[in-house]
């Protein structure tokens, strides 16, 4: 594999001649540049600027032939100060670490029985897990609502049957709002699970086994350090979206669970105020930015994988 | 445990996050029938809904702009994603690499909150030094390209890693040039991941309610915009139809596709079985 890769690349590397392969980097890149990362410079920007009237002022404005830098710190300062802030900030983190570890705890079992089952059904029954993926996340998300409330399906079937005589409180509950997120991201957890699962060599359980060990104690100390990068990708997958989550709160979440990402909607869509809001967004990557670099890492060797 | 529990824990286990994952997909098609106007009380079955929907323009308006959105999110994105997945596979060594790679990923788990906020203040600021882009179909469409770049450029380098780069070396040492080699042998056997990559940005783009709030202007209200304000204020029988809608297309979309791609797997697996010759 080593040597048909680096053949492949000098190939390419001799052929393509110089042009071709800058301009085969180069286009992603600059798109990437000026649309992903430029943005976010941006947005550190208006962070620490002031909210004019309409626009925010310039960080940098010449008065009296002098160069004024008008940097304030005061939205962070803000939100330190407003209990608030710190509030959706902790609970965003709770509910997406809440939802990461039921995601693996349902996904972990279902990926391992689907790698294990027969090759030929595979394929099937891995195309009904993604399935859900190609229809409407938005509806999906929806059905919920019809699900669960009061005067919905679970409760008329739990009052039909007589297990209640009042409709239980389910939807705008903590309880409807993780539902809903595990049931988004369950499949984000499944596949990197399964793909590490199916690939992981038997025999090393068989050895264990050979040498005495219980079917329990292999589980334990193979397969499951050996799926260890299935499991970081899995949960970053699942865990960083849901930090900053906005769609499945606002339409199963209730008073009690506000999020990070409804805050920053409401200070720019409700009170206007984009310096705010783009400090708010500044803090949730600073949330996020230690998993996302675990999860990049792990992209990285996964893309690079056949480097020689 | 015996083989049998074994089986049996298995099955149970899997059937039950089958069933969850398409319980909210059943009861939307069966309320979508629903003759009451209180859309959690079956009421018998109905067309009502539906006919309704064909009245409702604020819906068909949006979607038609959604499909055109989600249209050019598709290209858009197979097209740079192809580019990226290239760059990352053939060219080890590049500068800027690492931050190439993490540019590329990052999208794929950022909030689109992060991403349409960032992306907005972007715009407006450019918009105030050159006078454009007014806010509306273009601004959507960049928004969810950088989105499905991202999932284009997973999907096309995992297809490119399996190749065998011994039949774009064969080309080449048969004299092609390198764009030909590029038109006639790579692409033809990444299609297939293609084909998927631009299916799966498409729908995406069609789904989006963050970016596009973000990013519309006046005139421009997607579909999923119009629907995510109306599930908001509470239940409304026009999304089940809707929804029921999307599922029958998608079903046969994805059916077409998978038949169509099982077919040129099969094709190209047996070019790739008749190119290698045995050699005793």
């Amino acid at each position: 594999m080593t040597n048909l890769a680096r053949g492949g690349m000098t190939v390419y590397a001799k052929f393509m001649g110089p042009w071709g392969r800058s301009l085969v980097i180069g286009v992603p890149m600059v798109f990437l540049l000026l649309v992903f990362l430029l943005p976010f410079l941006v947005v550190f920007k208006i962070s620490v600027s002031e909210m004019d009237t309409v626009y925010f002022k310039d960080l940098l404005s010449v008065k009296d032939e002098l160069v004024v830098l008008a940097f304030k710190y005061g939205n962070y300062i803000s939100l330190t100060q407003d209990a608030l802030y710190f509030k959706a900030y902790l609970s965003s983190i709770k509910i997406a670490a809440i939802t990461t570890s039921i995601c693996l705890a349902i996904a972990y079992p279902f990926a391992y029985f689907l790698a294990r089952s027969p090759a030929q059904r595979r394929p099937a029954l891995l195309m009904l897990v993604m399935l859900p993926f190609w229809t409407s996340f938005l509806l999906r998300v929806y059905a919920w609502k019809i699900l669960l409330a009061d005067a919905g399906v679970l409760n008329n079937l739990v009052i039909a049957l007589g297990v209640a005589s009042e409709p239980i409180k389910m939807l705008n509950t903590p309880f409807s709002l993780v539902l809903g997120m595990v049931y988004t991201y369950v499949p984000f957890m499944i596949l990197p699970l399964y793909a590490n699962l199916v690939k992981m060599d038997l025999r090393l359980l068989e050895a264990a086994l050979d040498l005495g060990a219980t079917p329990w104690q292999g589980f334990w100390r193979i397969t499951v350090p050996l799926s260890k990068s299935g499991i970081i990708a899995g949960s970053m997958l699942v865990f960083i979206p849901c930090v900053g989550e906005f769609v499945i709160p606002e339409l199963l979440g209730g008073p009690e669970t506000l999020m990070i990402g409804h805050v920053l909607w409401d200070e720019f869509f409700g009170n206007n105020d984009w310096p705010m809001a783009a400090s708010v967004a500044v803090v949730m990557v600073g949330l996020i930015i230690i998993p996302l670099a675990l999860f990049n890492k792990h992209q990285a060797e996964s893309t690079s994988a056949d480097l020689p | 445990m015996t083989p049998a529990a074994d089986r049996w824990t298995s099955n149970a286990w899997m059937g039950a996050v089958y069933i969850f994952l398409y319980l909210p997909i059943f009861t939307l098609i069966l309320f979508s029938f629903n003759a009451s106007p209180m859309v959690t009380n079956w009421g018998g079955f109905s067309l009502r809904w539906y006919e309704a929907l064909t009245r409702d323009r604020e819906i068909i308006d949006g979607f038609k702009l959604s499909l055109e959105i989600a249209f050019s999110t598709g290209c858009s994105s197979v097209v740079l994603g192809t580019l990226a997945a290239l760059s990352l596979h053939r060219f080890k060594r590049f500068t800027g690499r690492t931050l190439f790679a993490g540019m590329v990923n990052s999208p794929l788990v950022m909030p689109e909150v992060i991403i349409g906020l960032s992306l907005l203040l972007t715009l407006v600021s450019v918009q105030r030094l050159f006078g454009f882009p007014e806010r509306g179909f273009a601004t959507i469409w960049l928004g969810h390209t950088l989105l499905g770049m991202a999932y284009a450029t997973v999907v096309v380098l995992s297809r490119l890693q399996e190749l065998s780069p011994s039949l774009e070396e064969a080309a080449q040492d048969l004299g092609a040039l390198p764009l030909q080699v590029f038109f006639l042998v790579t692409l033809p056997l990444v299609s297939q991941a293609l084909a998927s990559a631009w299916l799966l940005t498409f729908t995406l783009s069609l789904d989006d309610v963050v970016i596009s709030a973000f990013l519309n202007g006046p005139g421009s209200t997607t579909m999923p915009i119009t629907i995510f304000s109306r599930a908001r204020l509470g239940l409304s029988p026009s999304v089940n139809t809707v929804a029921t809608l999307t599922v029958a297309v998608v079903s046969i979309g994805v059916l077409a596709a998978s038949v169509w791609m099982s077919k040129a797997e099969k094709k190209r697996s047996q070019e790739v079985a008749s190119a290698y010759r045995k050699v005793d």
